[in-house]
């Protein structure tokens, strides 16, 4: 059964039965390729992503660590001139199938950006608008409520929720972000260099969410930080023009590379 | 021996000294700046002034008969009662013209008011014989009263505003004296409706199918160029192509007669309000476009990603935040395009725009004239007086357009606050 197509009748894919053949990925790619018209970004990423797990994804600008993280949720169809081969695997079914629907993606793979870029509406219905639209049928006050607690931004809000979004400090404004992604119950959450605009300050606030937010949901973070990876990171992916160079667990990765380039990017060599 | 502080105050070879010329050349631009901006204002008082110098002034009026002979019972004819004034109109109207205003309304229900206008228009019939520009009135009064001693000593010198309330409100005449303008003010405002009403969803749906749904194919990017081209086409072309298009191809739509309510004896032949509307909104179409999608392209890609990111379908994307974070300057372009409708002349000409119309437009299906045309065919008649109620209308065309702008910046500022506060 697809529960990705248009008329997907589940209301979560756990509710699915999970057949003998399921991977233990919560997502997996295979052979994935992305392409800016002919420059191939990406080239036949093949990792899966163990469920509840942080993932980090490191490398040097214009590695594709980006666009490979755009395409576990069909974001880069919004790029004109991208084509994308290859499968990216959830639940058993390939995102990229004809029959599946990127909408329906979106809504169980969320996304956070690198700038915070909240709704131009007021704070509760940033988180609101989403659930709303997706036809959650809940207590709204209830779910605003529980999705800025988990992103730990509900005792500095609580008073002012029919304020503007925008004038929240730009980390209330990424936290916000989080909590909008979390509010629909997704399974997996993707972060695009979360951190990237932010002070130190902000940048700690997000990284200690990151712990409490994977007992819930499965992450991938695309980060340019090494120290952030080290923090925060279970396994950690290396990226390089392209290819995936080395794949481990974090500790792992840092403390042992078996690839020269990563031992040469993590010492610092370059990048 | 290199000494510090030879250094410091010998001359580097390598860099100029050239900040005073450097300031001096920005000073030369600033002043050039400075000159065109003024230049601007000049003209602009110059219009102001020189509509004023029109609008208001002495006129020198003489009397076809002589109000001193219609005195009855030593009562002038501003204090008569309305039986004294019936008596006048019997005595000195010619029987075929009486039975004609007989017709019209009985003079038995007539008021007073309504029957000294009769006796003035019908038998003292006042005749403008020089009219003044404010500026002779204001600084050369003597030699006015002095030339129309000799010239016209029957003559009363007054000073007129040509903009009165009953220019305002009165329908159009032919005679400068008693005309009005509501005729045009209903015809221009009847007209930008239609235009409104079509140009608008018209113009921003396209641009939101150009910038949001369009894929970017040889097709579309000639459509594309084409819109750009169609706004720089001059507008009496936009005249013609409605003057086919609507007055003869839709000519039973723009007349009424499709839906059977064209006013027999008054065949406008499908040269309407609804034609001239949709000329305008045709010419306007493309102005509208281009800037509906610039408003469009200019709400940034991380908006419609952050929406998209929670599972919104494009068309809540675009409905929920594209178009509210671009509405405010959405209508600021249309009603820049909305202002140059209001004062577009030339196409109206040729669809065929009414040259002398009594009759206010009762319906879109009605005969037509606007302000600007009926500004024209004033300016273009050799009596005085006729520049000066064109120069009246003039400041009341001005008038309209400025309160319709007022209206619109204010709504934008709302949508503003609302945007920002959501």
């Amino acid at each position: 059964m697809n529960i990705l197509t248009r008329r997907a009748k589940v209301s979560s894919p756990l509710e699915v039965a999970v057949d003998s053949g399921e991977s233990s990925y919560a997502l997996e790619a295979k052979d994935l390729s992305v392409y800016y018209g002919d420059f191939e970004a990406v080239k036949k990423l093949s990792m899966g992503f163990e469920r509840k797990k942080v993932t980090a994804l490191i490398g040097p600008s214009g590695c594709g660590k980006s666009t490979a993280l755009r395409a576990f949720n069909r974001m880069n169809e919004l790029i004109s001139g991208v084509k994308t081969s290859g499968e990216v695997l959830f639940h058993g079914v390939n995102i990229y199938d004809t029959d599946v629907d990127a909408v329906q993606v979106r809504r169980w793979i969320g996304m956070v950006f690198q700038k915070p870029n909240p709704f131009s509406k007021s704070i509760y219905e940033n988180i609101a608008w989403g659930a709303r639209i997706n036809g959650y049928k809940g207590d709204f006050d209830e779910l605003v409520e529980n999705s800025l607690r988990q992103v730990a931004l509900w005792d500095e809000v609580k008073d002012k929720l029919r304020e503007s979004a925008y004038a929240l400090s730009g980390g209330q404004q990424q936290r916000l972000c989080i909590a909008r992604a979390v509010a629909l119950k997704p399974e997996i959450l993707l972060m695009d260099e979360p951190t990237s605009a932010l002070d130190p300050i902000s940048t700690a606030k997000i990284e200690d969410l990151l712990d409490d937010l994977k007992k819930r949901y499965t992450i991938v973070i695309v980060t340019h930080n090494m120290q952030q990876a080290g923090r925060v990171s279970d396994k950690t992916g290396f990226m390089l023009l392209g290819d995936l160079v080395e794949y481990a667990d974090t500790k792992e990765l840092f403390f042992n590379p078996r690839d020269e380039r990563t031992e040469n990017y993590i010492s610092g060599r370059f990048g | 021996m290199m000494g510090s502080g030879e250094s410091r105050g010998g001359a580097r070879p390598d860099f100029a000294v050239n900040l005073a010329s450097r300031y001096a050349r920005g000073t030369r631009w600033r002043t050039m700046f400075m000159l065109s901006t003024l230049l601007a204002i000049f003209f602009l008082c110059a219009l102001i002034v020189t509509i004023v110098d029109d609008a208001f002034g002495y006129v020198v009026m003489v009397d076809e008969v002589d109000q001193d002979s219609l005195v009855m019972d030593g009562m002038r004819l501003e204090t008569m009662e309305a039986p004294a004034l019936r008596t006048v109109i019997a005595e000195n109207l010619s029987p075929r013209r009486y039975r004609a205003l007989e017709r019209e309304k009985p003079f038995s229900e007539r008021a007073q008011s309504d029957l000294h206008a009769v006796v003035l228009t019908e038998i003292v019939k006042p005749q403008v014989v020089a009219t003044y520009t404010l500026f002779e009135s204001l600084f050369d009064r003597n030699r006015i009263i002095q030339e129309n001693l000799e010239a016209n000593p029957d003559g009363t010198i007054i000073f007129r505003s040509w903009v009165t309330m009953h220019f305002l409100t009165d329908s159009l005449t032919a005679i400068p004296l008693s005309t009005g303008v509501m005729t045009a003010i209903k015809g221009t405002l009847l007209t930008i409706m239609i235009t409104v009403l079509f140009s608008f969803p018209t113009g921003i749906a396209a641009a939101i199918w150009l910038e949001e749904y369009a894929t970017d194919n040889r097709l579309n990017r000639f459509i594309q160029v084409n819109i750009y081209n169609l706004a720089g086409v001059p507008s009496i072309i936009y005249g013609m192509l409605g003057l086919a298009i609507f007055v003869r191809g839709m000519e039973p739509i723009t007349s009424g007669s499709a839906f059977g309510v064209t006013s027999a004896g008054e065949m406008a032949n499908g040269r309407t309000v609804l034609s001239a509307g949709l000329t305008l909104a045709i010419l306007i179409l493309p102005v509208i476009i281009i800037n509906a999608q610039e408003a469009i392209r200019a709400v940034p890609g991380s908006l419609r990603q952050s929406s998209l990111a929670v599972g919104a379908t494009k068309w809540q994307t675009i409905w929920h935040h594209v178009l509210p974070a671009s509405s405010d300057r959405i209508l600021t372009g249309a009603v820049l395009a909305i202002s140059r409708a209001i004062g577009e002349t030339a196409p109206l000409v040729v669809v065929g725009a009414s040259t002398f119309l009594t009759q206010d437009p009762s319906s879109v299906f009605a005969k037509f004239t606007t302000l600007p045309i009926q500004i024209y065919q004033w300016t273009s008649r050799p009596q005085s007086e006729f520049r000066h109620i064109a120069a009246a209308a003039i400041v009341v065309l001005l008038a309209l357009m400025l309160s319709l702008n007022a209206f619109a910046i204010i709504t934008r500022n709302k949508l503003r606050k609302q945007k920002r506060f959501g």
